[in-house]
């Protein structure tokens, strides 16, 4: 392996995945302007005009719903695609993430979370993307400019070894629109770290046509789930094994799906999503210098969702403040719920409460951070939470 | 079922797949093999009979028949693929000298 | 295979077949002709989409396969977007498409998939100037849901959402002329096209091939099931269709209109003619005939003129 030697960049979230995506030489892009996620096209399209680019099809559609639909002729093609939405134009793709997965396409995209409408917001709020859960996609979900950089490089490895798709999920404006150092991996090592893809199927085997997607009758179709869900489980292995090997060649490790830290004294632990997990990490390191015994643990990955990871974590601490911002109507924060269900089965079940948290982007601070640890520490000693579910921010 | 037809060997190779274990499936919803094995001509109430002695060779009705089931033999004349025709009739309407009528079919 | 030689070159139009027997269309289907032209036409080195429509079954269900072509099952309103994608990737990994020797990219869409929920895929297809043909096989209905109403289905006609009834009487809007909507991109090749006459479409479709940039083909497609029609009448209602100037073929190549059938030069026959085949139409009175043949005789005169004007 050539030495490793960063290109120390100051970028916005939106432009490191745009130099993430190029660095990964993606062949076609398909995409559609959404606030706050335009940056990234723009940042494409500009790294094609300036001649930065080579063998990159851009494909300035007319909706998000084709610009998927665009991105998924493209994979079955056999092209590495990649496209960015948010929110709305998230949802208005919902129907195409189902096929995508379904095709098997390991297609990547980056979503800015960002609120849904009405009322309109184009704030941060992770609702629009739990949102798509089910559609059979992997979710990373990002903590800072640097993950979103290596989100995007790491799952198209992931991604393509699978062959499931994978979002990368950063925050509105707290990433994507926020300047930081972002480490980029020189061109070289990139195309070391990710071959050319090797796709499944083509449809470019002329002598040996195929059909991809016909329909299936219930004695076929069950088998088919089947496989997705198994692809799902192997990518478990196999995001801990990139993962690891990313870490080993550029010192950044990945092979936690849940990011963890003092866990083994911690009376209980924070857990959350994405930036606001930057926040509590902070948070964690001064309130313990107070003497908290606190810890955090940062769901990188929510689909697949890393279970193993956190039965072990339950069975070491006394209570998890399990951070949402996100919310399912009619039921509670949905990394809540997930972690809830998973825990079912544990042997040692931790006192657990909901903090909804930061929706349509109410800011959360360090001190909010304070605040729920102090009303933690009631809970963990009354044994319960006083109400499961806490809209911590609401004007009362 | 006769080689002598639009699809010689590969009407032969076709198979019907019926898969019996997971192991057995592709990891994606791809095809693995062609209708060929497929006979459709069980939905046939009409059967088209030709009569070569109306027969101008005119290939009218190979041109339009939707299967395709319509062959041309080697003495030029035209053959039907029963294992596919399914009686639509288009053939017998659209022959030029009336070579092909629709007779009901004996099951 | 099938044919011998010395038929072969009788022939009015390819002798290859890429288009297998054994699958499920209906008996007389239009459809399914159409798409054993396209295959004649383009042959084994096309990539297809087909979004949900009869054609999803016609193309066989998994695991089998009716094209001897590649073929990539898409959702209803996607054909435009997905054909995009397609293109773009062959571009992307060297490949070239388009033109005498070049992959096709070929979109094939019911009337439902294109003039409705598809319509607005269908017009950034165009509008991108993809290299690839994009082919509305017109049954002027929904059938593979069940024959209801779409933008392309005629005045008087009956459908199971424009059915008979006191308050209501069957479809009161005319026929929605996607063709027009497709000029209006200035697209560089577009044209209408029969089950009936064959030799002209594939001639259509060749000529799609060299023109670079996107092209368009309407294609009448005759639904026995959903036009309660006799199955072997098929190709003879879609001559008569054209006979009658209900569906007239004709061209638009760079700008210019070229009409191919009926003649310009006779009077068409009446639209009864046309109507006469189909159980679809039996519910009209004699003022709802006279209102189609109103608006097919409007229509008409505009493309002649269009085609004297624009010629
Ligand atoms: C988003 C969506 N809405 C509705 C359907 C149900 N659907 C499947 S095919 C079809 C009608 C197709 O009509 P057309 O495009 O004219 O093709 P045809 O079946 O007539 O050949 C409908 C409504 C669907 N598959 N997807
Ligand atoms: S259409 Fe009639 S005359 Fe022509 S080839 Fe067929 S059977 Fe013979
Ligand atoms: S009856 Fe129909 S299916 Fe049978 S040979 Fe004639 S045209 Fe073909
Ligand atoms: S319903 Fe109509 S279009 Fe569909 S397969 Fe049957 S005949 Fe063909
Ligand atoms: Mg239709």
């Amino acid at each position: 392996m050539t030495e490793y030697k960063p290109i120390r960049k100051v970028v916005s979230g939106n432009y490191a995945a745009a130099y993430a995506a190029k660095h990964a030489r993606v062949q076609v892009v398909a995409a559609y302007p959404i606030t706050p996620q335009t940056s990234i096209i723009e940042k494409i399209a500009e790294f094609i005009a300036n001649g930065e680019v080579e063998n990159l099809q851009y494909v300035p559609v007319e909706s998000e719903h084709s610009a998927m639909a665009a991105c998924i002729g493209a994979s079955a093609t056999g092209a590495r695609a990649f496209t960015a939405t948010s929110a709305q134009g998230l949802a208005l793709m919902h129907e195409m993430l189902h096929w995508a997965a379904g095709a098997r396409l390991p297609i990547v995209m980056v979503d800015v979370n960002r609120a849904m409408a009405p009322p309109w917001s184009v704030w941060d709020d992770q609702t629009d993307s739990l949102a798509q859960r089910d559609t059979g996609w992997m979710q990373f979900y990002a903590e800072n400019n640097q993950e979103v950089y290596d989100g995007v490089i790491m799952a198209f490895k992931v991604a393509e070894t699978v062959n499931v798709p994978a979002m990368i999920v950063e925050s509105a404006f707290i990433l994507s629109h926020t300047y930081d150092v972002v480490e980029m991996i020189p061109q070289e090592l990139v195309d070391e770290f990710l071959p050319p893809r090797k796709p499944l199927y083509t449809l470019t085997d002329f002598d040996n046509p195929i059909s991809v997607g016909a329909l299936a009758t219930p004695n076929d179709y069950y088998e088919f789930r089947y496989k997705l869900a198994k692809a799902h489980e192997e990518a478990v292995k196999v995001i801990k094994d990139v993962g690891n090997e990313f870490g080993e060649m550029f010192g950044r490790d990945y092979s936690e799906m849940i990011e963890k830290e003092h866990i083994d004294d911690a009376d209980f632990v924070f857990m959350g999503m994405g930036s606001l997990m930057g926040t509590v990490k902070e948070a964690v390191e001064l309130l313990r210098k107070e003497g908290y015994k606190i810890g955090y643990a940062k769901v990188r990955w929510f689909r697949p969702f890393p279970k193993e990871e956190l039965r072990e974590i339950a069975s070491k601490v006394n209570g998890i403040a399990v951070l949402d911002r996100n919310f399912s109507f009619g039921q509670e924060g949905i990394l809540f719920n997930e972690a809830k269900g998973v825990l079912y089965s544990a042997k040692s079940k931790p006192v657990m409460k909901n903090y909804i948290v930061g929706l349509g982007g109410r800011d959360f601070t360090v001190d909010d951070v304070r605040k729920i640890a102090e009303d933690m520490k009631k809970v963990i000693e009354k044994g319960e939470p006083d109400v499961e579910v806490d809209w911590y921010h609401l004007k009362r | 079922m006769s080689l002598n037809t639009l699809f010689g060997e590969k009407k032969e190779a076709a198979v019907k797949i019926s898969l019996e274990s997971i192991g057995e499936y592709p990891e994606a919803p791809i095809s693995l093999g062609t209708t060929l094995s497929n006979f459709t001509g069980d939905w046939r109430t009409f059967i088209p009979v030709v009569d070569d002695n109306k027969c101008v060779k005119c290939y009218i009705c190979w041109k339009f028949c939707p299967e395709p089931a319509i062959y041309i033999r080697e003495d030029g004349y035209v053959g039907i693929d029963y294992d596919y025709c399914k009686g639509c009739g288009i053939c017998a309407n659209e022959c030029p000298t009336d070579a092909i009528t629709m007779e009901k079919e004996e099951k | 295979m099938g044919i011998p030689e010395n038929v072969k070159k009788r022939l009015s139009i390819p002798a290859d077949e890429y288009f297998y027997a054994g699958h499920t269309a209906c008996q007389g289907c239009g459809a399914s002709l159409g798409l054993r032209y396209v295959l004649k036409a383009y042959g084994k080195k096309t990539i297809f989409t087909i979004p949900a429509c009869c054609s999803t079954i016609i193309a066989g269900a998994w695991p089998y396969n009716t094209l001897e072509a590649n073929l990539f099952h898409t959702a209803f309103e996607t054909t435009g977007a997905v054909m995009g994608g397609i293109e773009a990737a062959l571009k992307a990994m060297g490949y070239k498409v388009k033109g005498e020797d070049g992959v096709m990219v070929v979109g094939w869409a019911g009337d439902g998939g294109t003039a409705d929920i598809g319509l607005q895929a269908l017009s950034g297809f165009l509008e991108r100037g993809h290299d690839a043909v994009y082919i509305m096989y017109d049954n002027e209905a929904y059938m593979n849901t069940g024959i209801q109403r779409s933008g392309s289905t005629p005045y008087g006609a009956w459908t199971t959402n424009t059915p008979g009834g006191k308050k209501h009487f069957l479809e009161k809007r005319h026929k929605k002329k996607v063709i027009d909507i497709v000029i209006a991109h200035e697209v560089p090749y577009a044209a209408t096209a029969s089950i009936a006459f064959p030799e002209d479409f594939i001639r259509k479709l060749k000529k799609a091939r060299k023109i670079p940039g996107p092209s368009f083909i309407q294609l009448f497609s005759p639904c026995p099931t959903g036009w309660r029609s006799p199955t072997d009448k098929s190709i003879e209602i879609a001559r008569l269709a054209v006979q009658t100037a209900y569906f007239p073929l004709f061209e638009y190549e760079n700008g210019k209109y070229k009409i191919n059938m009926p003649s310009t030069k006779k009077e068409p026959k009446p639209i009864e003619e046309f109507l006469k085949y189909q159980g679809r139409f039996k519910y009209m009175m004699k003022e709802d005939i006279e209102i189609l043949q109103q608006w097919v005789n409007h229509e008409w005169e505009k493309l002649k003129k269009l085609a004297e004007v624009f010629g």
